[in-house]
């Protein structure tokens, strides 16, 4: 293509990214680079249908002025990047020196609300991307192997769990494995335990979240592997088969082959996506036994005050982590492609 | 687009519902507030004003949209119904206008206690109260023989009792949901044991503290009988399990024991012997373990004085004795002449006349609510000392009130 036309062939999309990401991204680092004007309180009386009592106000004449002239705040640089609520860089100092084993170290940066977030970000991640790449893979060449009259139905089923709503999906396993429920009864039974409850303890929290990861994202996978064993070279496989190839060794040798591209396309989605879990912790009511970063942007916006600048911070460090995630594969795709 | 028709159209519908005495403005009124009934009655009301076009939005997430719909100038919304935890937020971000010359101008039938006053200036006109009280199963108390407690000391005991007895093994319930619910518990219970929450007249917390510990050794007592899944159980769930016979005795919002006490949800044994109490003390301390609560309107700054003008007398309007029917009278609580309280209301007049305090209306204290939800966890699972949790907290809130400038 002529440099010309595919200068006219990009703008329309290069121009929306513009608006839709580059800006708002931006926007989002100029915000956690400040913070709130200093606030100025007084004490005042304050009255209410109960009676009369000392209590203290915002005195907002002291800052309009101050305001008006930098509505976005004070800078502030990365103050809020390192404090407790993110990066933590003196406390992690502070427990780096003064813990005396690595295992009372981790104890101590798990208890900061930054690092309790990413590793169950992290553990999340690596846990239910490799399962739902190798479920999906299962799933698709089942269904595959179908006789043709029952695949339409049995596609649909696989698909179930991408089309309910992720915050219903998880509902719905919630109520399950409630002590009263079909699954939580089932796995008392099963462990001969009348007050295990998977609502109250961490690790089996942890279990339970990452099985709904996996239950939810595995149809994505299997559609997209489905669609990649659509077009297997059919002579190669009867190839196989004549030189005494059995199914195993099909799959081995001629089917993973052909979908190893989709699988780096599958693994960057799912990375992705994982990394921003968000929806089971809330519908899991999990947030005492997990929390994850894009839970922690929620947290910040959804209390009596807002904390904008916090959930900036939270909001760019998420985009770093992604970033670092990604770029193993990304460096690979760009090697492949220069090759070319 | 969607929403104004939405708006329009519930509008359209209320202004058909009942019509109230004659109410004439001249402006254009908009309101945003929380849902649930009793604020549907008020807008009703509100609606019922004629000669201006009254708009209302009524919608849980109220508190998402309100600071920026009334940000702007002139403001998307002229008036705002809070409650005392939210009015701050509008306050900080000043966007609600002083009421003393409105007030003086029409309002002068407003009883004063309704007013609600800081540093002189009325800032909210409250109309309905609520507060957290106990909720029993009177059977159960007479089968074990045990009096209404009075104290968290005497709930830890009579639920020794039930549990002792077969009737329950999980006989407490409490809305201990990790986050906002958990915060409240917890602030509850510290006011119980005198605690103060901030050094005086700063925005320094200190929770950390004997109080603060004895407050949580408490609620981990009162854990130890509650379902295990105590952490994900918000108020709804914690009513729910009193409607299923399992919880025997709890702290309940007043506003909830109307569901509680009618017919639905539970058998007849369980509903018909669901009975109200005063708030709990603890720690031998006399300042009931609650908070009161109110529910108020405001005006927003951002408007022309016109609309300003109009706002008030609507409002005023949505919150007359006209308001009070047969059918609106058990919605809440009202703090409006006429006034009759019924049974389920017992709870939050008993925390009135027993000196309970109002939740603190602080500019600040919406971050130490945040940072307490987050934080206390990990001490009920047992998996840090009250200590470390409370310090956790008030790191956690410190760094916070730093970013919104409360700290240096």
């Amino acid at each position: 293509m002529k440099h010309k036309s595919f200068f006219w062939f990009v703008l329309p999309s290069a121009l929306a990214m513009l608006l839709f990401i580059f800006f708002p991204i931006v926007s989002v680092l100029v915000q956690s680079v400040h913070v709130d004007h200093e606030q100025v309180i007084k004490t005042v009386e304050t009255c209410d249908l109960f009676g009369c009592k000392e209590s203290t106000t915002v005195d907002q004449n002291a800052t309009a002025a101050l305001r008006a002239e930098h509505p976005l705040g004070q800078f502030a640089g990365f103050k809020t990047y390192t404090d407790r609520n993110h990066l933590a860089i003196d406390e992690f100092g502070e427990n780096w020196t003064r813990s005396n084993s690595w295992r009372d170290f981790g104890a101590q940066m798990l208890n900061l609300p930054f690092y309790k977030a990413i590793s169950f970000t992290l553990v999340f991640t690596f846990v239910v991307t490799p399962l739902v790449i190798v479920l999906g893979f299962v799933v698709a060449v089942a269904v595959n192997s179908a006789v043709k009259a029952i695949r339409g139905p049995l596609i649909f089923f696989s698909l179930l769990p991408m089309i309910i709503t992720p915050l219903v999906g998880a509902l719905i396993l919630f109520w399950m494995v409630d002590a009263r429920g079909v699954v939580g009864a089932a796995l008392q039974y099963l462990a001969g335990d009348p007050d295990l409850s998977v609502k109250a303890s961490t690790p089996l929290m942890w279990i339970m979240l990452m099985v709904y990861g996996v239950w939810h994202s595995t149809p994505f996978a299997f559609i997209v592997y489905y669609a990649g064993l659509q077009s297997v070279n059919q002579d190669t496989l009867e190839a196989a088969r004549v030189d005494g190839a059995n199914r195993w060794l099909q799959i081995r040798h001629v089917i993973i082959p052909h979908l190893l591209p989709l699988t780096t396309f599958i693994a960057l989605m799912q990375l992705m996506d994982n990394f921003r879990v968000f929806e089971p912790i809330v519908s899991f009511s999990a947030e005492a036994h997990a929390t994850s970063l894009s839970w922690a942007i929620f947290n910040d916006l959804g209390g009596e005050t807002r904390q904008l600048s916090s959930a900036a911070a939270t909001s760019v460090l998420t985009i770093i982590g992604v970033a670092i995630l990604l770029s193993p594969v990304l460096v690979r795709t760009w090697r492949e492609f220069d090759r070319k | 687009m969607f929403l104004k028709k939405v708006t329009l159209a519930s509008a359209f519908a209320i202004t058909a519902g009942t019509a109230y005495a004659g109410c004439e403005i001249s402006g254009n009124v908009s309101i945003v507030g929380n849902e649930f009934p009793a604020i549907h009655t008020v807008a009703n009301g509100a609606a019922a004003c004629t000669g201006g076009d009254v708009k209302i939005n009524l919608t849980a997430d109220h508190q998402k949209i309100n600071v920026d719909g009334m940000s702007g100038n002139p403001a998307e919304y002229t008036s705002a119904i809070i409650a005392n935890s939210s009015v701050v937020a509008l306050m900080n971000a000043d966007v609600v206008r002083p009421l003393n010359d409105l007030v003086a101008a029409h309002g002068q039938d407003i009883p004063k206690n309704q007013l609600i006053t800081i540093d002189g200036n009325v800032m909210a006109v409250a109309f309905m109260a609520n507060a957290q009280t106990l909720a029993y199963r009177k059977d159960v108390l007479a089968e074990i023989g045990v009096d209404v407690p009075t104290t968290y000391e005497e709930v830890l005991e009579a639920a020794k009792k039930i549990r002792a007895a077969g009737i329950s093994k999980y006989p407490v319930g409490g809305a201990y949901a990790a986050g906002w619910n958990l915060a409240q518990e917890f602030t509850n219970m510290y006011i119980g044991h005198g605690g103060e929450f901030y050094k005086p007249g700063t925005a320094e917390v200190s929770i950390n503290n004997a109080q603060g510990v004895a407050t949580l050794n408490m609620m981990k007592a009162l854990t130890e009988y509650m379902n295990p899944d105590f952490l994900t159980h918000d108020s709804n769930a914690t009513g729910a399990e009193m409607e299923a016979g399992n919880v025997m005795i709890m702290n309940m919002w007043g506003s909830r024991m109307g569901n509680l006490m009618d017919d639905e949800g539970a058998e007849e044994q369980v509903y018909s012997n669901i009975t109200v109490g005063g708030p709990l003390t603890v720690g031998g301390g006399s300042t009931p373990a609650s908070t009161l609560w109110w529910d108020g309107w405001t005006v927003a700054r951002n408007v022309s004085d016109e609309d300003a003008v109009a706002t008030f007398l609507a409002m005023k309007n949505g919150t007359s004795p006209a308001i009070l029917t047969e059918e609106t009278m058990g919605q809440a609580v009202w703090m409006i002449d006429g006034y009759t309280p019924a049974p389920v209301n017992d709870g939050v007049f008993a925390a009135i006349a027993a000196g309970t305090t109002s939740y603190p209306m602080l500019p600040y204290h919406g971050l130490l609510h945040t940072a307490l939800g987050g934080n206390l966890a990990d001490f009920l699972l047992g998996k840090e000392s009250a200590e470390q949790a409370l310090a956790d907290a008030e790191a956690a809130y410190t760094a916070a009130a730093k970013e919104k400038g409360f700290l240096n």
